[in-house]
């Protein structure tokens, strides 16, 4: 590898040089395609089980064996929700290195705008009967609704907010800490403040999305009723969906030479920076992007759950998902979605039979990953491969050694 | 009357608004010279890391810059490449190209490549890759997501990798590199952006003997086409440069000329061997403290 006697200007014995040069080149393409290789594929599984679960759940009596109740429908759209969560987490901290413990934020943000537009849909059903104002403002002796309340009856109205909100505050974030240069812990710390400063404004009554108690009690989205099997199957449908969507158009970005510019910043910030790339504008658009598929999630999230409160904006929450990202893998787009549902799943039978071990259970299962697979469950699989592998050992090789040792150096 | 008059100026219809003029982004030699740095200060809590320094380069040139620890060589590349804001002075690229009102993204654009102390290439991509993200192009944040190789910038980095002597390591992980092909891929990455100025920093620190003979070939061989200022601690190889080389001391310069000319110069000789040593100085003495 070092000292190649190879002179700086021999000039290149032209054609087999430089059809090892093409070689390398159409290799090169494929490696990148190489990642794509899997994307179909996982696509393509994701709705074919999204399809079977559906069609178990509609198709099936209640009675036969591979039925699928409308219980774990909504179970398994929770963790979609999720996997698009962490998703998000992944693409901001896995590729461009930023550590953002406040996605929650984002996430709960497309939450609510979901939950107002929900809300405005019951109507003069409420508890209280008013066909104008939610439950909570008659509660509270509130004469009209709140300027910001106003457009989200509108189902696309609420949706552009979903995505918008979410975007707007991740820009302004993302702005003013890349411009000033703020990195590492610090930002970390930022975002944690972020999302507890929200979680606490969003506590009090006099912000208007319900206090405490959140917005609950929805009866129909577009019409359809939520308790519905049907509903319940198509948000589930419509998850999956999304999922593949942003997938697929994550992968898109990342391996574009706008990923290899993000890969960059998160390696070598201030050598990208005197190559001529304003790396502040690729991290806030990042962001912002990351943002919005945050809050697609928490919009998705919502309908299925039945309930938004502030209870989402809580810090904990933010850190569980990195928590799934470090699991699966970060810096694979596929390591996260595999992390948010396997630890969800975890989460789920783990809370059903031994509630008070859950927390130590998470903990010991980060712990774990961070010092046996730095790389995740992703890492795990790769280190199979080149240890059980026949096909092309050498260049997986040389793949793991650099990362390995710059695992260490960390 | 006087805001008639402005408006009507305001409208000439021969002339542009300064907002929608053109940016002028090529750099004028017309008199043959490249850097301007004119009575340049820089402080970090009153301590004087330049001084008043003056340093002119010609379009073209090696320069070797060459002086103690502290003597303000890194800070002189921050200041020039943007990281570091100076206090007082001017630094010029061209005639035309102030330097001191742009960010560091702007001043690499402009064609001032910059190697660090330190050698810094993207540990985690390939080779190749490094090269395609050093490439002249448009470096905003929508042209680059749907960036596309040209057969011409594909040359280039044919080019540049013969250049560097890395073609059989184009498409292995620049992290598994050896430190000195790490230099020179950083090199290189410089190259691939077409730079009109290269500024670098310590290019044979840690290399072997014969690596730091290629690295001189190599510099030589860049000179010419692209102006080129090397800032290095070993002497052999600034002497292997054979060209003009600048001392820097306390944040100015001391003196400037050929290397000979810089081993019997009585500053020289004064401030490296202090007063006493230069009654019975040798250039051989001076040369081992340099």
């Amino acid at each position: 590898m070092n000292n190649n006697p190879m002179s700086f200007n021999s000039t290149p014995s032209s054609s087999a040089s430089s059809d090892a040069f093409n070689q390398g080149l159409a290799k090169e393409a494929n490696s990148s395609r190489a990642f794509g290789k899997h994307t179909a594929p996982f696509v393509i599984l994701l709705l074919v089980i999204t399809l079977l679960a559906s069609a178990a759940n509609l198709l099936l009596p209640e009675s036969a064996s591979l039925y699928v109740s409308t219980y774990s429908i909504t179970l398994l759209g929770k963790y979609l929700c999720y996997a698009m969560l962490a998703l998000a987490v992944d693409i901001i901290w896995g590729y461009c290195g930023i550590l953002s413990l406040g996605h929650g934020a984002f996430f709960a943000l497309g939450g609510y705008a979901m939950g107002m537009y929900l809300m405005r849909q019951i109507g003069d059903r409420g508890v209280y009967g008013n066909p104008l104002l939610p439950d909570f403002m008659v509660f509270l002796d509130w004469q009209e609704l709140p300027w910001f309340w106003l457009g989200m009856d509108q189902f696309w109205f609420a949706m552009i907010m979903a995505v918008f909100i979410p975007g707007l505050l991740a820009f302004v974030f993302g702005w003013l800490a890349f411009r000033s240069r703020v990195t590492g812990v610090y930002l970390s710390i930022m975002t944690q403040a972020l999302t507890y400063a929200l979680l606490l404004s969003f506590f009090r009554n006099e912000m208007g999305f319900g206090g405490n108690n959140g917005l609950t009690d929805f009866k129909e989205i577009l019409g359809f009723d939520l308790q519905s099997d049907a509903t319940r199957v198509s948000l589930f449908v419509i998850t999956a969906i999304m999922l593949s969507l942003v997938f697929v158009s994550s992968h898109y970005i990342l391996k574009s030479r706008l990923g290899k510019v993000v890969l960059a910043v998160r390696d070598g910030e201030s050598r990208a920076r005197f190559l001529g790339y304003r790396t502040q504008n690729y991290k806030v658009w990042l962001f912002v992007y990351s943002a919005v598929i945050a809050g697609i999630a928490g919009a998705l999230y919502v309908p299925q759950v039945g309930i938004i409160n502030p209870g989402e904006f809580s810090p904990i929450n933010s850190i569980e998902i990195v928590i799934w990202v470090a699991v699966g893998g970060r810096g694979t787009l596929i390591g996260a979605i595999i992390g948010a549902l396997l630890v969800n799943y975890a989460k789920t039978r783990f809370t059903a039979i031994m509630p008070e071990a859950w927390l130590f259970a998470l903990g010991a299962m980060f712990v774990l990953v961070t010092l046996y697979l730095p790389k995740g469950l992703m890492g795990l699989y790769d280190q199979l491969k080149t240890k059980y592998g026949t096909s092309n050992t050498e260049s997986s090789k040389s793949n793991t050694t650099p990362s390995t040792h710059k695992e260490a150096n960390e | 009357m006087s805001l008639l008059e402005s408006t009507r100026n305001t409208f000439r219809r021969d002339q542009v608004w300064s907002f929608l003029a053109p940016h002028e982004q090529q750099v004028n030699v017309d008199k043959d010279m490249i850097l301007y740095v004119e009575g340049l200060s820089v402080s970090f809590d009153g301590f004087k890391a330049l001084n008043d320094l003056n340093l002119y380069i010609n379009d073209g040139e090696l320069r070797c810059l060459i002086g103690a620890n502290g003597a303000g060589k890194t800070t002189l590349m921050d200041v020039i490449t943007g990281k570091t804001a100076c206090d007082t002075g001017s630094v010029f690229f061209g005639q035309n190209i102030d330097l001191l009102n742009k960010d560091e993204a702007e001043i690499a654009q402009l064609g001032i490549g910059r190697k660090f102390q330190k050698p810094t290439v993207f540990e985690e991509q390939t080779v190749f890759s490094n090269l395609e993200l050093s490439l002249k192009s448009d470096k905003g944040v929508l042209p680059t997501l749907w960036a596309k190789l040209t057969p011409t910038q594909l040359d280039r980095i044919d080019e540049v990798l013969t250049t560097i002597g890395l073609k059989q390591q184009c498409f292995m992980l620049a992290g598994a590199l050896s430190h000195g092909q790490k230099q020179w891929l950083e090199i290189g990455m410089l190259l691939a952006a077409e730079p009109r100025l290269l500024l670098i920093d310590e290019p044979v620190a840690g290399m072997t003997a014969q690596e730091t003979e290629r690295t001189a070939e190599l510099l030589t061989s860049l000179a010419g086409d692209h102006t080129v200022i090397v800032v290095e601690h070993d002497m052999e190889f600034v002497r292997s440069l054979a060209r003009t080389v600048t001392v820097l001391h306390q944040g100015s310069v001391l003196a400037e000329g050929t290397m000979d000319q810089i081993q019997n110069h009585p500053d020289v000789i004064e401030v490296y061997l202090g007063e006493d040593a230069s009654l019975t100085s040798s250039t051989k003495a001076g040369e081992s403290y340099l």
